[in-house]
């Protein structure tokens, strides 16, 4: 079985939703489409207030090289265009558009299409024209990924199924409704990269899913599947790429410099979709768990709906809950307004009744070196924090801060309860700034 | 219905473990050898297993109390370090000797460097080596009422290095003479074992601590080389069993890089091995942890492990 060093094994939770069907959202009457939602530079607005728009349109462009396109899923009138929060915090340029219900959508919309007659060319055009990025979170504009420099030093696409973050079930719901897309969209993608092998990797608590994708493309020769084990954060590039090419990458290298294309199973499914039956990116699944939900759900929900009315389509909460997470429990982020769009980043909304660490009292390091064995990174967390709270950046490179992923195991495990991995999230950007005004006062 | 909602940043669940659950795990990893000392040396060592612990947590209590701070106690660790201390007393000293030597361990040693993590010396045996040095007479005479057998007051390390044989079974099972908390090697590898299933010790370094004190007083053991009776009648003597598995391993003062711990272990061995071959005392032990506490910062800032993906491979 494939796996990598350290990491740590939170309480799954994954049965509170995973055998509940993807379910459709009904949209509402107005929708909110932010520009940005990957990362990269913002998408521009090409609608303006009045102007009629359908389904798949593109509203906002892509700025840049690396930046992505923004569609509406429904049809009806641009009513605005204001800036609007996210779930960051930050607040956005956005276009909301009034839903006329009849859901008319582009030309061509929906036609099947196949892969083999398109030119390589094509297929990255059509995968950027239905604004696909990465749905497992980090949200890099998926076409991007597709054009390294030279394709043919590709020798591995890995499809990352993992899901190691705790509650969620959305790409296992997928990979078991949806197997027959994941492999067209793995096709559509192994076809740019004619020398590489695609590779499903699924944890073993999904052995179900594992076994149906597997018995599913056993006839296809460039495909197969990999059986992982179970722990956080497998799904983190660096680790799903060392755990099956025994590759290691760090923060100044990308997956491709090692030979690998990695995608999320959301994102290889929307490919098939966007190059096989021509529709774009409209939609994410989303895991709705946790313990104050009516009933959890996993729901298919067209961007643009606020989390209002995500929540409205399950029951709503039985009780008020303490705290509410756009993401999973380990990486995702902290929700403070309900009034917000889904957008291409939020892959669950967990509630809780109880928010337990908020209580928790942080006291001092015993140096027990829980830290260091969970870290998959190989660095000494505590050691860490201190450089980062002193501001001591000198040290904090020396020992290798930079390249934390803020994956947030030192912090599961901490016995003094230590807030590292939020220092680590800071120092990320504060680093960043501490260099550039190195080498201006250098200049 | 109106939201309140706490904004923390990620992640937003958390192990359970905290710093009083290991604490407790060493204390119940204690218990089997401090019953048998207890069963062994009676109701005086009872008694002074009892003051030192109370001693222990009265002293981190004042003092927060003195310095306006809020009380530390209820992460326990006070509680180990009195049960150390305690454990490291001949069985037959004035009870105002574990009354002193806690008091040091907890104030002197922890709490003027800032409290539980910020020691750079282990509190127990800094109290305990206090103790040897102030009391020298007290701390070193190891006769109990309770044991008339014919060891007496001789304990195995005294007879090796005076070329006698000793009984290794009773130095696994404790009919020796000794501290009220050493003596039973089975008693102190059950609690070992404990601890290292439930990942509280990492046993890196006890067993290198132990590995390279064998080899070293092979090589330099003077014809004792294959004297197994010797050879392990070093081992099973003396608080290394203590030592290495429960005073070693304490985690704020030892290397936490991995491989630092293993350079810490060796370390441990080649002093124990030149104490104990060359030095006058049989209390190495004790000494040997102590300075190289001090050498840890220097281990851990030559072992900061490589960062995944970065150097070779």
């Amino acid at each position: 079985m494939y796996t990598f060093k350290h990491g740590v094994h939170p309480e799954e939770m994954k049965e509170l939703s995973k055998d509940r069907q993807i379910k459709i959202v009904k949209a509402g009457k107005v929708l909110v489409f932010p520009m940005q939602q990957h990362i990269g530079a913002k998408a521009k607005p090409c609608v303006k207030v009045g102007d009629n728009v359908l389904v798949g349109q593109i509203i906002g462009e892509a700025d840049g090289v690396i930046s992505a396109n923004v569609l509406s899923s429904v049809s009806g009138k641009v009513i605005s265009i204001e800036n609007r929060l996210v779930v960051g915090g930050q607040k956005v340029e956005s276009i909301i558009i009034e839903n006329d219900e009849k859901y008319d959508a582009i030309k061509g919309f929906g036609l099947e299409r196949d892969f083999n007659t398109l030119s390589n060319d094509e297929i990255i055009k059509i995968v950027k024209d239905a604004g696909i990025v990465g749905l497992g979170g980090a949200s890099f504009p998926t076409h991007v990924k597709l054009s390294p420099k030279d394709p043919n030093a590709i020798d591995y696409v890995l499809v990352n199924g993992a899901e190691c973050e705790p509650y969620l079930t959305s790409d296992y719901r997928l990979m078991i409704e949806e197997t027959e897309t994941l492999i067209k969209g793995l096709q559509c993608i192994l076809k740019l990269f004619p020398r590489a092998k695609g590779v499903i990797c699924v944890e073993d608590n999904k052995k179900d899913a594992y076994e149906k994708i597997t018995k599913a493309c056993s006839t296809i020769s460039n495909i197969e599947t990999a059986l992982m084990k179970t722990k956080y954060p497998q799904g983190g590039e660096r680790q799903l790429i060392f755990a099956i090419t025994g590759r290691k990458i760090n923060v100044s290298t990308l997956p491709a410099d090692a030979g690998c294309i990695v995608d999320n199973v959301d994102t290889v499914i929307s490919i098939g979709n966007a190059v096989c039956k021509s529709t774009p990116l409209l939609r994410r699944i989303m895991t709705l768990s946790g313990d104050v939900y009516n009933e959890t759900a996993n729901l298919n929900v067209r961007f643009g709906i606020s989390y209002q009315e995500v929540i409205d389509a399950v029951g709503g909460f039985s009780t008020s809950p303490e705290k509410i997470v756009s993401g999973g429990p380990m990486m995702g982020l902290p929700v403070f307004s309900l009034d917000m769009p889904v957008s291409k980043n939020s892959s669950a909304l967990l509630a809780f009744s109880k928010d337990p660490l908020s209580k928790e009292k942080e006291t001092n390091c015993i140096n027990c070196g829980r830290c260091v064995s969970a870290c998959p990174i190989n660095l000494l967390p505590t050691r860490m924090l201190k450089a980062a709270k002193m501001g001591n950046f000198d040290e904090y490179i020396k020992l290798n801060g930079p390249e934390c992923i803020t994956c947030g195991s030192c912090s599961f495990v901490c016995p003094a309860k230590k807030p590292l991995t939020p220092y680590f999230s800071y120092m990320k950007f504060a680093v960043r700034g501490y260099l550039n005004s190195k080498k201006e006062a250098k200049k | 219905m109106e939201l309140r909602l706490n904004v923390q940043s990620s992640p937003h669940v958390r192990d359970r473990i905290s710093t009083s659950a290991i604490m407790l795990d060493v204390i119940i990893a204690l218990i089997p050898a401090t019953v048998w000392g207890l069963i062994k040396f009676g109701i005086h060592a009872a008694a002074l297993v009892v003051i030192s612990v109370a001693s222990a947590v009265i002293s981190e209590t004042l003092y927060n109390f003195a310095v306006k701070k809020q009380n530390t106690i209820y992460d326990l660790s006070c509680v180990v370090t009195g049960l150390i201390v305690g454990l490291n007393m001949p069985p037959e000293v004035p009870f105002f000797v574990p009354v002193v030597g806690s008091f040091f361990a907890i104030v002197i040693v922890k709490m003027l460097f800032g409290g539980l993590g910020q020691n750079f010396m282990n509190p127990a045996l800094a109290g305990r080596c206090f103790c040897l040095i102030s009391f020298a007479g007290f701390m070193n005479n190891y006769t109990s009422r309770m044991s008339v057998d014919a060891y007496t007051s001789a304990t195995p390390l005294i007879l090796l290095k005076n070329g006698h044989e000793v009984n290794l079974l009773d130095m696994l099972f404790g009919n020796i003479p000794g501290t009220i908390g050493e003596i039973s090697a089975i008693c102190l590898l059950l609690g070992a074992t404990y601890l290292a299933a439930k990942k509280v010790i990492d046993l890196r370094i006890p067993i290198t601590y132990i590995l390279t004190f064998v080899v070293f007083i092979m090589i330099f053991g003077q014809g004792k080389t294959t004297n197994v009776n010797y050879i392990l009648g070093e081992v099973l003597g003396g608080g290394l069993i203590f030592g290495a598995f429960f005073m070693a391993t304490d985690y704020v003062t030892s290397p936490i890089t991995p491989l630092g711990k293993i350079i810490y272990g060796i370390l441990l061995g080649v002093l124990t091995g030149i104490f104990r071959l060359f030095g006058k005392s049989g209390e190495s032990v004790s000494y040997v942890i102590l300075i190289s506490n001090l050498l840890v910062p220097l281990i851990e800032s030559f072992t900061v492990p490589t960062a995944f993906g970065k150097g070779g491979k």
